[in-house]
């Protein structure tokens, strides 16, 4: 199975890379930007066949190591 | 003094906290690899040495933070024994949930590779007993990921047991933002664990204890270390 997790800091989290980039878009011309925060993304291939077992083994390896959960949430997208 | 400093792929300062160690306490240190399972036996201070592990890859300290050797030195901490991470290593104890909280990006993004001064909080600690509670030192830091971030509560936790062993400050001993390069919260250099066992700081104070190189405003450090185990 073939899944996606996405991890992003939590709101309040003072993100200063998310900061450089929105000053490099608003530099750019880039129009209607608001503000912009920088996240990670996973692509997962699993051996379960089952999106139960898949979505419990991503969230282990999120608690585990891919989120630090003190700063970050994580998101898992099970593709199929 | 039986030090332990664990090496892992990317770690960069072992041997400036071995040499240290061995300049001020006359005993040689041991090294330990990563993927080991145990500690040299009758160790009494393990170090996690500065530098990049794992290429700082997912986030610093994440993947050392899960090295095989960790059970070890997670044991070695319950059981009271000395922990201190400098740098990387205070990342990797912060990712293993030996230290609260996290040390984030630079405010600023840029890379600090420069001299800072510190204030040290408090001398009845095992980590600073060579010190007056008050003093400036001026040691060297190179990070780029030190800015000490945890939630409000832990803050005020860490604030009211006294666990802030080192804060950024002006050469006069000031709080000022403008001397707090990192950003971090309440200008945080280092911080203890409960029982004070466990000690984490970006700062380097393993780079200044040697005349021939420059000041040596670090070698207290290494001297209080060594007093307080001869003391134990």
């Amino acid at each position: 199975m073939k899944a996606r997790v996405t991890v992003t800091l939590k709101n309040g989290v003072l993100d200063p890379q998310g900061k450089a980039i929105e000053g490099a878009l608003r530099s750019l011309g880039v129009a209607g930007v608001e503000s912009v925060r920088q996240g990670k993304v996973f692509d997962v291939e699993l051996s379960v066949k089952d999106k139960p077992a898949a979505e419990a083994a991503l969230k282990n390896a999120c608690e585990k190591l891919l989120a630090n959960t003190v700063i970050e949430n994580y998101r898992v997208e099970v593709i199929g | 003094m039986k030090s332990a400093v664990v090496v892992f792929p990317g770690s960069n300062r072992e041997g400036d906290v071995a040499r240290a160690i061995e300049l001020t306490s006359g005993r040689k240190s041991e090294m330990v690899w990563h993927a080991d399972t145990s500690l040299p036996k009758g160790t009494d201070l393990v170090v996690l040495p500065g530098g990049f592990s794992y290429g700082d890859y997912l986030r610093c300290g994440a993947i050392a933070a899960r090295a095989p050797i960790m059970d070890a030195v997670r044991e070695h901490a319950n059981k009271g024994g000395l922990v201190l991470g400098i740098c990387n290593g205070f990342q990797i104890l912060c990712e293993s949930g030996l230290l609260p909280g996290v040390l984030a990006r630079n405010a600023k993004l840029k890379f600090m590779c420069r001299e800072v001064y510190l204030r040290i909080e408090r001398s009845d600690t095992p980590w600073s007993r060579r010190y007056n509670a008050g003093a400036v030192i001026k040691v060297p830091v190179a990070h780029g990921e030190g800015n000490y971030l945890a939630d409000a509560e832990t803050i005020a936790r860490l604030e009211g047991e006294g666990r802030v062993l080192f804060r950024y400050v002006s050469p006069e001993g000031k709080l000022d933002p403008a001397w707090n390069y990192n950003g971090a919260t309440n200008a945080i250099a280092g911080i203890m664990s409960e029982k004070l066992n466990v000690l984490g700081l970006m700062p380097h104070p393993e780079n200044h204890v040697d005349p021939a190189v420059g000041p040596t405003d670090g070698r207290g450090f290494f001297e209080s270390i060594k007093a307080a185990l001869e003391a134990a």
